[in-house]
């Protein structure tokens, strides 16, 4: 029965987008079998024929759950959403939920698609300078909007798919050396969702893939 | 009952004609049978409308479509579209069973997050002289991992019988891929999904050809 067997993720411990579905299913209390896939080693795993199978895109995440094959992280987390219990990871309010959206596809859409590996690849030797450019941007923007919304998450008072794509966004933003300082909401969030146990168990610092020199 | 006056008023769409991401809103309005106003944002005159102040002001993002509609401003095509989805009935632009959903979602992803912020036109101007290889090269990638995904989710439309979100976001992709010359007949999927859909009233009284904006020299 495909419901009863754990779902399976397979990704990459610094992959931002692996990150946001890693902390949907810790917020959801579901536990999951992660399949690494190195984005660096062997010309990249996510290459292969194997991988093409599961997303013809190339990517990390893809998902196995419930019998189906599932990439693009926010489908993700929204069919675990629609299908789980638990807490609920977009507000019942659609307002509220519009902004969630909004948000979340600013930084999955807006942001990230431009600065992550295959882009940063392509362009070359300009690549900090480049994604730098486009984390920068996208946080000017972003800053206002969560001034707006925010309470003590990033659309009112309770946990979102809003706050599961900033946090790996802020990761991004430091390791591409973006002063995150520049923006007090952004930070306050990232300090107080980073508190979060589905945050910290779910960092990068600490999957079955990560480097022994990069663990914590 | 309150009656929130904000409801009554029309939508206004902030976009341009030949934004996809805002021919996307103008497709969902259509389907769902919802008038709406249009405020034309020229991406190229005056250096670019959408970078005044005051355009910022509806999206700090300073990209098109920003959409005012009872009582808030949204960015974002995608959130838009599920928000006039969930708060209007009319056809359903998201199927009830939940993989489904999530096969809807997946797809339209693949094209909003995958493709179309990657040959944008602020990351053309950027590209620079290379910005023709570099829009084909991204359109070329997306299409060749959605065609072998569409061959599995379609029937009549991109996931099933029933028009989605995923069909919103394909036919504005078609027409970028088909502006920077993608040749389109590489993938029959998409090819018989995007004729079929160009069909439909929804998809053609929204077409970049025939907007309030359109220059004339476009118009058909």
């Amino acid at each position: 029965m495909a419901s009863q067997t754990k779902p399976i993720l397979h990704g990459y411990f610094r992959s931002s987008c692996s990150w946001r579905v890693r902390i949907a299913f810790a917020l959801k209390g579901i536990e999951f079998d992660q399949v690494p896939v190195n984005l660096i080693k062997d010309g990249g795993q996510q290459l292969t024929d194997q991988y093409k199978v599961l997303n013809p895109m190339q990517q990390v995440p893809a998902v196995q759950i419930d019998g189906i094959t599932l990439s693009q992280s926010l489908a993700v987390i929204q069919y675990i959403e629609e299908t789980r219990p638990g807490p609920r990871l977009l507000p019942a309010d659609p307002k509220k939920r519009a902004q969630v959206r909004m948000i979340s596809d600013l930084i999955a859409s807006g942001i990230q698609p431009v600065q992550n590996l295959y882009v940063l690849q392509k362009i070359g030797a300009e690549k900090l300078q480049w994604a730098q450019h486009f984390i920068q941007r996208g946080f000017e923007a972003l800053e206002p909007i969560l001034k707006e919304t925010a309470s003590k998450y990033c659309v009112g008072d309770e946990i979102s798919m809003a706050d599961i794509c900033l946090v790996p966004q802020v990761y991004n933003a430091e390791r591409f050396k973006v002063d995150v300082d520049q923006f007090p909401t952004i930070k306050r969030l990232n300090q107080t969702l980073m508190k979060v146990d589905a945050f910290k168990v779910s960092h990068p610092s600490c999957q079955p893939d990560t480097p022994a020199d990069i663990c914590t």
